[in-house]
């Protein structure tokens, strides 16, 4: 059992090395060269027209959930639905939103760019970009990087929007709650600090989304099947990466006051 | 011009070059023969460094490159090399133009304005016109091999490696590739490592023969001595006969 244990902890942290190696070449090539500015604008549009109705749509329906299931417990409690706008705002803006756009991203995004570098992998195009001039990490990790970085918090924000409109038609409609009581609750209580605090998640999301993909692309191997496995095991990396970094991403940033 | 002493290249238990000493010279065919998987492509994947050997050296016009980490002195060293894929190794992504075109951003100084010229020119010298907005995925598998080809004679390299030109391609078609092979020699000195099955072809292309059996050289020869080689090895190899010192299993 230990040898079992050893050898997974090896193993993560052998990858968490060369995952950091990626890391310092796109910084590296980021001095070094000049951007692929066509590449990273083409990922960019691939990555927020992919995802912007899955993102939008299960944002929607969890703001819609967030109402009603805080409706139903306020009147419970308090014989009124209070606060509705509140708990829903703050809910998707500072926690729902990057999570769950995050995850979106990863599941969709992230998984074709895996298989797409994975693909390249074993059919030898990595090689050829070598023999060509240029540097894979130059050519297809950093705007890559870039275009998730770009695209997570635009997404996260119509996220935001469009969960806060699913509260919105739940508790107009529903709840018979007004729109400008709704409106009010919102926008009192939800500061800048909330905003930013979502922000610097989805941020940090999509960097470590992006890394993730382009690094177990990058390290696929054994033909179709191993473009399969890396594409699986660069999902749920991600998405448990993602919990794992929102926990210690909310304890950092409240504890600076975001 | 390449010089590859004692090279040595394992892939965890497996020794595949286990010692290969080889000279290429300038402007000369050598023609790497032997059976699959005995380190025909390691070998040059090694000499352009897409792969670092366990140990031995590889020098090229005098310079040792066996070692070179830095990046941008690799992107320089590969400058000088074209590298034909076994399997074409095109960019799915791309069209064939942009695929033909792609190494001159990158490795040359030609301007924008000149990749079509350039990608119709080369495109035609393996036999292929419009197609130039095609995908990959829409050509045959010889067609992808010449496109490949294309790709990599339109940055004007000074020394080709081939992986296999002319396998999956018609008899007419493989002889257009060799007389361009020899074509390219002839008129623009190029330097050309080939790696092939086609007996026929590597004795009418080559200047020089060189077969790989356990990991080593067995026999390096001018074509003519290796027709009349009395190396058991290469005799068997040649004749493509199934009895001899060679065993497939």
């Amino acid at each position: 059992m230990f040898k079992t244990l050893g050898k997974l902890i090896l193993d993560f942290l052998n990858q968490l090395g060369q995952a950091s190696e990626m890391v310092a070449s796109c910084i590296f090539w980021l001095m070094r060269a000049p951007l692929e500015f066509k590449q990273t604008v083409l990922q960019t549009t691939r990555i927020g027209v992919d995802s912007f109705a899955v993102a939008t749509m299960t944002s929607l329906f969890t703001g819609m959930v967030l109402a009603l299931q805080a409706g139903t417990t306020m009147r419970n409690i308090l014989s009124e639905p209070l606060y509705i706008g509140t708990i829903v705002g703050f809910s998707l803006v500072r926690e729902l939103g990057p999570v769950l756009t995050a995850f979106v991203v990863a599941g969709r995004a992230g998984a074709a760019i895996t298989a797409e570098i994975g693909t390249m992998k074993v059919t030898e195009q990595i090689d050829a970009l070598h023999t060509l001039g240029t540097n894979p990490i130059r050519y297809l990790v950093i705007p890559r990087i870039i275009a998730f970085m770009i695209a997570i918090p635009v997404l996260t924000l119509c996220a935001n929007f469009s969960g806060m409109f699913g509260g919105y038609l739940v508790s107009t409609q529903s709840l018979a709650v007004s729109s400008w009581v709704y409106y009010e609750d919102i926008t009192t209580f939800l500061g800048v600090d909330d905003v930013m605090h979502g922000f610097i998640k989805s941020f940090c999301f999509a960097f470590m989304i992006a890394v993730v993909c382009c690094y177990k692309g990058l390290n696929t191997y054994g033909g179709a099947e191993g473009v399969g496995r890396a594409t699986t095991k660069a999902v749920v990396a991600s998405m448990v990466l993602i919990l794992v970094m929102d926990y210690f991403l909310t304890a950092i940033l409240q504890s600076i006051g975001i | 011009m390449i010089e590859i002493k004692n090279l040595k290249k394992s892939f965890g238990p497996k020794n595949v070059l286990n010692g290969v000493n080889l000279s290429v010279k300038e402007g000369e065919v050598t023609t790497v023969i032997g059976s699959s998987g005995t380190g025909k492509s390691t070998l040059i994947k090694c000499i352009i460094r897409l792969l670092e050997p366990d140990a031995g050296q590889i020098i090229v016009k005098g310079k040792d490159i066996t070692h070179i980490k830095d990046e941008l002195e690799l992107a320089n060293l590969r400058r000088n090399f074209g590298y034909l894929f076994q399997e074409g190794a095109l960019f799915d992504s791309l069209t064939v133009g942009e695929n033909v075109t792609f190494g001159l951003k990158y490795l040359t100084k030609t301007p924008p304005s000149q990749y079509a010229k350039i990608a119709r020119e080369k495109l035609a010298l393996v036999g292929l016109k419009g197609i130039e907005n095609l995908k990959p995925s829409e050509l045959s598998g010889g067609m992808k091999k010449r496109v490949s080809l294309a790709r990599v004679l339109a940055t004007e390299p000074k020394v080709i490696l081939y992986d296999e030109p002319t396998s999956g391609l018609d008899p007419i078609m493989s002889q257009i590739i060799n007389e361009l092979i020899l074509d390219l020699k002839k008129k623009l000195g190029v330097t050309s490592i080939v790696i092939t099955h086609d007996m026929r072809s590597a004795f009418e292309i080559s200047d020089t023969l060189v077969m790989l059996y356990g990991g080593k050289v067995e026999l390096a020869a001018k074509a003519a001595d290796f027709k009349n080689t009395q190396n058991p090895y290469v005799k068997q190899f040649i004749e493509g006969s199934s009895i001899g010192p060679i065993r497939p299993f």
